[in-house]
């Protein structure tokens, strides 16, 4: 007998032993399958929104330069610009100006920004599709908001910004830079903070710390630090979801380990049996091999899938709140399926090879003993 | 009657849907590149030097994580308490687990 027709009668063996139990067997499937969708689930959310995060932030500023005042963030003045332009290794140096709006109507805040290179109108605002929607606003409406003086100052809806861009944009409200200093009471000799571009990449850590030294009030703050921030913010999400999920993980451990461990009389009689009728340990164990591997490997395929699905296609309602948060301006947006190998390789190495192997030392253990004194 | 099917193919009818679930997830991942999204929110990063997403818009420190003072004592937060972690983990205010109007 060749090894496939082998193998092959031993599946046929596995699955009858399997369909002679249905209820019990199903039902660990069942269970198997909702574990690994959960867990799928967390770890597809986490490292699709990390992968969005670190893909869209990769062209913010190479370096913010923020003044500190007293241990909190200050007005930058002007003249920190040209003596940061000075700076070997800076490429090109540029003043932000931005700003938080708490508007009491909806209880939202707003981002305030006023790009420098956008020509924006005076007396006129682009904003997120977020306010847009909970302020109910379209191009040529008039937004009036109370300034810094509690006087209302009146922008004109330009544009609703596009709300495929929501996740970066929902709160923005972008005006131009006279109304901006305006609105706020910002003298003309201060920035919010200062943007720089390194003119070589590798140096830009060489180019913070001259810039540390030069400036001992001011902190850098590195892209690199933007996107490792992002990394642990989400992280941290996922390992609170994974906590919460760890006692459901551990329920099925237990279930499992107890299916697979707790040989009945009734298995142990009938590894006695087959032992008696000349079956070799080897091939029992393959048979026991087949039996956890085709449970397992289902319960992997239909849980990742499923949780493909709940993740990327039905919005993930059971984990988005707890991954993205809530906030009033909720930003709409969908994620990008990603593969990543190390992490799917993950996912199978902790579901199905425990399960797998698990169920093999009892049945080593009933195989090697002599048929006789298993049967009586 | 006796089925003339054998277990084993009865074992790989079962596994093959489970198979094709598994696969198409995969290939709808693999299918996928760069989001028609992505393109318009990295020009609008670039041009407008935006560091974080609009993902928690409550206060300054969760707006801005990566610009905030977090190691300022005392954070001044308008409108809502989201303080990291615990905003993940609190339910959102009645007002916004109402359903959308029309």
């Amino acid at each position: 007998m060749n090894g496939f027709a082998r193998q092959r009668y031993l599946l046929d063996f596995t699955v009858a032993s399997l369909m002679r139990r249905p209820g019990r067997n199903l039902s660990l499937l069942l269970v198997y399958t909702l574990v690994v969708f959960l867990l799928a689930s967390a770890m597809l959310y986490s490292q699709a929104i990390k992968g969005k995060a670190a893909a869209l932030l990769r062209d913010s500023p190479e370096v913010v330069v923020q003044r500190m005042e007293a241990g909190r963030h200050a007005l930058m003045p002007v003249s920190y610009l040209e003596r940061l332009g000075r700076l070997r290794g800076v490429a090109h140096v540029e003043g932000r100006l931005w700003g938080y709006y708490y508007d009491p109507v909806v209880a939202a805040n707003y981002t305030v920004m006023a790009p420098d290179r956008d020509g924006a109108l005076p007396g006129q605002a682009r904003i997120g599709a977020g306010i847009a929607r909970v302020r109910g606003l379209a191009p040529g409406d008039v937004l009036s908001l109370r300034g810094y003086d509690g006087r209302p100052h009146a922008f004109t809806v330009a544009e609703v910004l596009p709300a495929d861009s929501e996740l970066v944009s929902a709160d923005l409200l972008l005006i131009a830079p006279a109304d901006f200093r305006a609105f706020f009471g910002l003298p003309e000799d201060v920035y919010t903070d200062l943007a720089l571009a390194v003119t070589n990449p590798a140096e830009v850590r060489q180019v913070a710390r001259k810039l540390a030294e030069r400036l001992p009030d001011c902190r850098p703050i590195l892209r690199e630090e933007v996107l490792r921030t992002y990394e642990s913010v989400f992280d941290w999400r996922e390992g609170l979801l994974l906590a919460v999920l760890a006692g459901a993980v551990c329920a099925f451990l237990i279930f499992a380990w107890d299916k697979a461990t707790g040989l009945s009389a009734e298995e142990r009689r009938e590894i006695g049996i087959l032992r008696a009728i000349g079956w070799e340990t080897g091939d029992v164990l393959r048979m026991k091999l087949w039996e956890g591997g085709l449970i397992s490997f289902t319960a992997f395929c239909l849980g990742y899938g499923l949780a493909h699905i709940h993740v990327f296609h039905a919005g993930a309602p059971l984990f988005a709140g707890v991954m993205r948060g809530w906030s009033v301006l909720q930003p709409h947006f969908a994620l990008t399926p990603q593969v990543d190998a190390l992490q799917l390789t993950t996912l199978f190495l902790l579901s199905v090879v425990p399960y797998t192997v698990v169920t093999l030392v009892p049945v080593w253990r009933a195989a090697t003993v002599d048929p006789d004194s298993i049967m009586r | 009657m006796k089925s003339s099917l054998r277990k084993s193919t009865l074992a790989m009818l079962v596994l093959a849907p489970a198979l094709a679930v598994f696969f198409g997830a995969m290939a709808d991942a693999l299918s996928q590149g760069e989001a028609a999204d992505e393109a318009a929110m990295r020009t609008e990063v670039a041009a407008w030097g935006l560091t974080d997403l609009a993902l928690f818009t409550e206060a300054r420190y969760t707006r801005h994580p990566t610009q905030a003072d977090r190691h300022a004592a005392f954070q001044d937060h308008p409108g809502a308490l989201e303080h990291f972690p615990s905003g993940a983990l609190m339910p959102p205010p009645p007002l916004l687990r109402e359903p959308a109007g029309p």
